[in-house]
């Protein structure tokens, strides 16, 4: 049985499994997977946030509970339909979290966790104050939902609505991951860098993220209300969110089927201790509170993949991959659009009085060059000549203190990085910047975000398969472009360091564009990778693509450059052919030190 | 609201204040130290609090037990990574370091529960009580963990707080407790706005606190490694300062903090076994402004923020708390539209 039948297998049974449980298990067990189906929508959230995005939420209950009093207050002080307040509960929890992912979402790092807090507090605080929802007392009596002319009351009938949204959700969540918008969600981790490399904003992705994981919450809220009929605020403070994040993190949040294992383990065991610690303690709800807490921080301390990662170890472990194969949609997909290239010899880069101070110290001094369209042009220097700032400021990643920077023919100096690269600018890192657990498809195909247009709600409903396909095309060819096609499929982490520049440049390429920008390229090949590298340069000119290596590797650029620009001491020291600049006394000097 | 009223509201502000001024100092001396956002700083407070309302009930403060089991734990972990390394020589050492030497402040508190022990005695007590408290959790929960990130730290932070808060309500109970006011009397300022001693007490404490924490850090060579590795941790290893001992000095000043913060907010407040955890997040408020590193700016923070707080108090008493919270929108995003900063570091959950 090939892998892959064996997956659709295993997912029958899971499905026939759901579908035969409410007929097998009793009133309190329908019940109880309903609450765990409806934990697993939040935790769903959170797995993407956390295990995705690298950012987390302690405030995810604030959302449940925002969306629950939303159609809670409609459905009762104004008689709407519960499904009109699924409407307005949604609307209400993406525009909450729109508004604190804003605030929050640009410092990064701990910021956003940590507001999530207060955030969460004051929500449960406000909730508990309001006339309008019924102060500590809560909202009672809501409607429960009504599909036509049935109503869920039944816990059964609940059932199947709860478990297909979760299914929906989990579908969506998988669509969403394997699209164009997906792949800027998983990248988030490797900073924001990376990404306005390819042409996307770090801080939109991740907002885009965070109101995912809110509206995922929302849902469940809605659910909530409407199945409890009965709303009050503790079931949304801090405590309720954190039960949320063990449930991600039990499941394991490098999975989305760890959002419904976790969801099912936590609520099945505190069942359980329910059930038991009052035969041992009179003190039997604080006990349970210990035990969640320890039990966190040791899932933390020595299981950090969670029931999911383990159990996605163990099967990569017996199923190694078979080679890729380009299939035939991907030939007959049609190219995406490229750009015009620009006719060869006309100038494309011009700068002109770069200078780049830190403090006192100036790194780049009043250097300008231009690159032609067509060209392999060569920045050197020995180490600590400015050469990574001299790229950091033509590619827009850092401002410059004075000078200019044109690009086809557009004042670029002191915008934004994405934009320079949504114009043509492609880059690679100094120090290698892939996603170690994506693909090596992937890791190319987030080179074209800027080339394609699906967003989330394209990308998690399917619609965007066409664009898709197109992408996936153009990340094969640029793969075959390299040699990597038969490994298409394997993890970028697996590959060596030499061959990882190479899917960057991959990547890069996967931008068509109109200048390519390689930091180091060479460093830490060995001899003959230096060679291919050479060789797939070359290829890549003859193709059209005008290339700017900033190398310190003498040797490798004086055979592969038609024009150098050498740099010491963040100054220009010269300028022309590899033969004339090698004669060049100063560079001599600056690289021996005879003269000093 | 009249001139007096808000004179009023105004001296109780600068008492709040004060006392997140500490909590803030505790926090950021932690946080750059090891990175860990320590949330169960309030809990220590809480802890000292009803310990000293334990002495004033002429009970023996269940802290004593609490200490105990968390020195039992500490041991216990310190011991398995010797033997698991081999170093079996050192374990005695270990065992006196972990499980005897927290055990010193609990025979003291056991010895002060007894009658006829005056009250600045139960005080300091108290006190030393609790300073075990977070070098013992840190030993067994943070330390191992050292080198995860700042959003894992973060999480096992919060973790700990319910964990702490946990066995707070187990110890103690659920009931509240107010203290007797550790200073008397009140201070005449002009046109008829009197200010109790104990708030006198508080606003002076924390100047003299933060005037000392001061000087250590400037002064002292402890100080100095403190500094150092809050500035680079590699860089502060290869000078020869081992990283666990400063984070061990860290968290023990952090918990004297607390312990401090405990015995001065329970005369004015009725603290119950999780009171502290609101404490600390409004201290994390005013850190935040400083950005989490910065002393000066999280006094600015940590004044403003108790101003903020009694003067919420008196539009509304239930929301101040939702009040101050929200503070943090501005602040936040002054922070990001002010301040540049560079590309963040990878943040994962690694598996």
């Amino acid at each position: 049985m090939s892998a892959t039948t064996l997956r659709r297998v295993l997912l029958v049974l899971v499905v026939a499994a759901f579908a035969l449980a409410p007929l097998v298990g009793g009133r309190f067990t329908v019940s109880l997977l309903n609450d765990i189906g409806i934990a697993a929508l939040v935790a769903l959230g959170l797995v993407l946030l956390t295990g995705v995005g690298g950012a987390t939420s302690f405030g995810q209950a604030a959302f449940v509970g925002i969306a629950a009093y939303a159609s809670a207050w409609l459905t009762t002080a104004h008689g709407a339909s519960p499904w009109l307040g699924l409407v307005f509960a949604l609307a209400l929890t993406g525009v909450s979290a729109l508004v604190i992912g804003a605030v929050t979402l640009r410092l990064g790092g701990h910021y956003l966790p940590l507001s999530t807090i207060a955030w969460g507090l004051s929500i449960a605080i406000v909730f508990g104050n309001l006339e309008a929802l019924g102060r500590h007392s809560g909202i009672a009596s809501v409607p429960a939902l009504r599909v036509g002319p049935w109503s869920l009351v039944d816990p059964r009938a609940a059932y199947v609505l709860i478990w297909l949204l979760v299914a929906g959700g989990l579908v969506f969540a998988r669509n969403l991951l394997d699209s164009r918008p997906g792949r800027a969600m998983r990248g988030l981790r490797g900073g924001a860098t990376l990404l306005a490399s390819v042409g996307a904003d770090a801080v939109r992705v991740r907002l885009s993220l965070f109101v995912v994981a809110a509206l995922l919450a929302g849902v469940a809220g809605w659910l909530y209300a409407h199945k409890n009929r009965f709303v009050s605020p503790s079931p949304f403070d801090v405590r309720a969110s954190i039960e949320y994040l063990l449930m991600a993190v039990v499941g394991g949040v490098g999975q989305l089927a760890g959002a419904v294992v976790g969801a099912a383990v936590v609520l099945l065991l505190k069942n359980a201790l329910q059930d038991v610690l009052p035969l041992l303690s009179s003190r039997a709800a604080q006990i349970e509170a210990v035990v969640f807490a320890a039990l966190f921080i040791a899932l933390l301390h020595f299981a950090r993949a969670g029931l999911s990662g383990w159990a996605v170890r163990w099967w990569q472990r017996r199923r190694p991959r078979a080679p890729a194969t380009g299939d035939a949609a991907l030939a007959a997909a049609p190219p995406l659009p490229r750009r015009t290239p620009p006719a060869r010899g006309t100038c494309i880069l011009e700068v002109d009085g770069a200078t780049k101070r830190f403090g006192g110290l100036v790194a780049v001094d009043g250097v300008g060059f231009v690159v032609d369209a067509g060209d392999i042009v060569g920045l050197i220097g020995p180490n600590g000549a400015g050469k990574s700032t001299m790229f950091n400021l033509l590619t827009c990643t850092l401002p410059m203190t004075a000078g200019r920077v044109r690009f086809l023919g557009r004042d670029v100096t002191g915008m934004a990085q994405k934009e320079v690269a949504r114009m043509g600018l492609a880059r690679t890192f100094q120090h290698v910047k892939l996603r170690p657990q994506m693909s090596l498809l992937d890791n190319v195909a987030m080179g074209a975000y800027a080339r394609t247009s699906a967003g989330v709600l394209r990308a998690g409903l399917r619609l965007d398969r066409g664009e898709e396909l197109r992408v996936r095309a153009e990340a094969w060819r640029q793969l075959e472009r390299i040699g990597l096609g038969r490994r298409a499929h394997e993890p970028a982490g697996s590959l060596p360091l030499g061959t990882q520049r190479l899917l960057e440049i991959a990547r890069a390429l996967a931008a068509d564009p109109v200048l390519l920008v390689l930091d180091e390229p060479a460093a830490g090949l060995r001899r003959r990778e230096k060679e291919e590298l050479a060789a797939l340069l070359r290829r890549l000119r003859d193709d059209g693509v005008t290339i700017l290596i900033v190398e310190h590797d003498m040797d490798f650029v004086m055979r592969l450059v038609d024009r150098l620009v050498v740099m010491n001491f963040g100054q220009k020291l010269a300028e022309g052919a590899p033969a004339a600049v090698r004669g060049d006394p100063r560079v001599q000097d600056a690289y021996l030190g005879a003269a000093a | 609201m009249n001139a007096e009223i808000a004179a009023i509201l105004a001296t109780d502000g600068l008492a709040n204040g004060a006392v997140y001024l500490l909590a803030g100092l505790g926090l950021v001396l932690v946080f750059s130290v090891t990175r860990v956002v320590f949330v169960p700083f309030g809990d220590v407070a809480a802890f000292s609090a009803l310990s000293l309302a334990a002495f004033e009930a002429g009970r023996t403060p269940p802290t004593i037990g609490l200490v105990a089991t968390l020195a039992v734990l500490a041991s216990a972990t310190e011991v398995a990574g010797l033997l698991r390394r081999g170093e079996t020589k050192r374990v005695g050492r270990a065992l006196a370091l972990w499980g005897l030497l927290p055990l010193v402040p609990c025979a003291l508190a056991w010895l002060a529960a007894r009658p006829g022990v005056p009250a600045p005695l139960h005080v300091a007590s108290a006190v030393l009580l609790v300073v075990p408290i977070a070098p013992l959790v840190a030993r067994v929960v943070f330390q191992p963990i050292a080198d995860a990130s700042v959003l894992v730290l973060l999480i096992v932070a919060l973790a700990l707080h319910f964990l702490l808060s946990g066995l707070g309500l187990l110890f103690f109970g659920p009931e509240g407790s107010r203290t007797q006011p550790l200073a008397g009397g009140t201070l005449a300022l002009g046109g008829g706005v009197t200010v109790s001693g104990q708030v006198v007490l508080m606003v002076l404490s924390a100047l003299v606190l933060s005037a000392l924490f001061f000087l250590v850090f400037e002064r002292t060579v402890a100080g100095k490694a403190l500094r150092a590795t809050a500035v680079n941790r590699v860089g502060a290893r290869l000078v020869g300062i081992r990283p666990a001992r400063t984070a061990l000095l860290a968290y023990a000043s952090a918990s004297l903090l607390g312990g401090l913060i405990g015995v001065l907010i329970a005369p004015v407040t009725t603290m119950y076994y999780d009171s502290g955890f609101i404490i600390g997040l409004k201290a994390f408020v005013a850190a935040i402004v400083g950005g989490l590193t910065s002393y000066p700016g999280t006094a600015i923070g940590a004044l403003a923020v108790g101003l903020v707080e009694s003067f919420a108090s008196f539009w509304s008493g239930a929301l101040k708390d939702a009040i101050v919270f929200s503070l943090l929108i501005p602040v936040l995003l002054l922070r990001s539209y002010a301040l540049p900063h560079g590309d963040e570091a990878e943040e994962e959950i690694d598996t």
